[in-house]
């Protein structure tokens, strides 16, 4: 295997990274910010039930949380399509998501706790309903406070993806043992680059998370 | 409101508290700091809730949390001490936000309205700012623009000019004197003195969570009749 067949099969599982990490994205803060705004809500059970659930997939090995998504899911025969890949990359999305989105509800948590009081009452003076209150003006200045930590949540996400790698699924780290297994002589090389094409994309997105802090700043 | 009370723990806020407001009037309601003024006024939208006792609107009663509240507060306007724009919002959202979400007017007739009511108040140049960029009186004026968007049947103010600069309270009190001439109701927690002679039609004194006195503002500053109200008095009539 020459060079060129190497950078593809690598940009190939960098793609495959991309791919479980955006989806993961979208999933995460979705269900993050559900979470998050149960955790606040005046009902008791969504407030339990938001705990519960952040108590328990929160303290779970992320590795174990793939394991039941890829072996639970379809031993219950819940199966998303009929390519076995296609569905390994939904179990490893959805691990990932019910995972990372604990970690984005907590940090929008902490996010709602620094907004003063008085914004809420004015919201609700104004005859906004809790729902509205918290979509229009509670979780959109708690959004903006936590930036930098929900920064962090997302790269240690980017990295969280390596682990679907041993769940049949074709991202970075798939790739590189496969480079490895073609190419035993190029290990060291092979290993670098695929450490620099996770310190690149986290890199980029530390950049947009620092453009998105600067940008998005409330002034008090 | 008939026989409300209201306890913080062990602490009484309010003690047998009635009071009716009719509408177009204007009640001032002052006192001693932690008297329950401030309380009283937010258990008017239910912002505070209450131990026992009634409180109507319109003869109907605050209902409990949910969206029936919701409603009742809309067609209640509050002005805070600390303004309480919305700070990722700028003026002009702040104000077109309740009538879009709650009355559900078009974004392009509720900025209509909305910079009518800013000319008002004198801000409308300001519509495109955020609320930090603006001066605490500016500020303020908003909020009651705000709070107008609503066409609320009564406005509360919880002593909307306590945290001003005193250069920039008589600008907040003009707007409040405008509105209580138009014939708004109000009800308005303050220790503005002379914006109770000015505006009130009654004067409520209150003192250790209870109504100690009711007067028209003339006879309650000339001649008040109990004891704590001539204290008070005294103690800040004489600066």
């Amino acid at each position: 295997m020459d060079l060129p067949e190497l950078l593809r099969l690598f940009f190939s599982g960098m793609w495959g990274t991309l791919e479980l990490f955006f989806v993961a994205l979208i999933g995460s803060f979705v269900l993050g910010t559900i979470l998050a705004g149960m955790r606040v809500s005046p009902t008791p059970v969504l407030r339990i039930a938001a705990s519960t659930y952040i108590n328990v997939v929160r303290n779970t090995p992320l590795t174990l949380v793939m394991f039941f998504c890829a072996f639970g899911l379809p031993f219950l025969d819940i199966r998303f399509g009929a390519s076995s890949s296609f569905n390994s990359f939904i179990y490893a999305s959805i691990a990932l998501t019910a995972y990372t989105a604990c970690f984005v509800a907590e940090t929008l948590k902490s996010g709602i706790a620094t907004i003063p009081v008085g914004q809420a009452e004015a919201a609700r003076a104004v005859g906004l309903t809790f729902g509205q209150t918290l979509g229009e003006v509670i979780l959109p200045q708690a959004f903006r406070t936590v930036i930098p930590p929900l920064g962090s949540v997302i790269i240690a996400m980017l990295k969280n993806t390596s682990i679907a790698s041993a769940f049949n699924n074709r991202e970075l780290i798939s790739a590189m043992r496969n480079a490895i297994e073609l190419r035993g002589d190029l290990v060291i090389p092979i290993l670098f680059g695929t450490a620099l094409g996770y310190l690149l994309l986290a890199l980029i997105l530390g950049r947009v998370f620092d453009y998105l802090e600067r940008k998005l700043v409330i002034l008090r | 409101m008939v026989d409300v009370e209201k306890h913080y723990g062990d602490f009484h806020a309010l003690k047998h508290v009635n009071l009716d407001v009719q509408h177009g009037e204007v009640v001032v309601v002052i006192g001693p700091s932690g008297s329950g003024k401030s309380t009283l006024c937010r258990t008017i939208n239910r912002l505070e809730t209450i131990t026992s006792g009634t409180i109507t609107i319109d003869g109907k009663e605050l209902p409990a949390e949910g969206a029936e509240l919701a409603a009742l507060r809309s067609d209640v306007g509050m002005v805070f001490q600390s303004f309480n724009l919305f700070s990722h919002k700028t003026i002009l959202e702040n104000v077109t936000l309740g009538p879009i979400k709650v009355r559900k007017l078009s974004r392009a007739q509720a900025e209509e309205q909305a910079m009518t009511l800013l000319e008002r108040v004198g801000v409308a140049h300001q519509a495109d700012k955020y609320p930090a960029q603006l001066s605490g009186g500016q500020q303020q004026r908003v909020a009651i623009a705000r709070a107008l968007a609503m066409k609320p049947k009564v406005m509360l103010f919880d002593e909307p000019t306590s945290a001003l600069d005193p250069e920039m309270i008589n600008e907040v009190l003009d707007v409040m004197v405008e509105l209580a001439k138009d014939g708004m109701t109000m009800v308005v927690v303050t220790h503005e003195m002379g914006f109770a002679r000015k505006a009130a039609n009654r004067v409520v004194f209150m003192s250790d969570g209870e109504i100690v006195e009711v007067d028209e503002p003339e006879e309650f500053f000339t001649n008040p009749k109990s004891d704590r109200a001539k204290d008070f008095l005294s103690k800040i009539l004489t600066h």
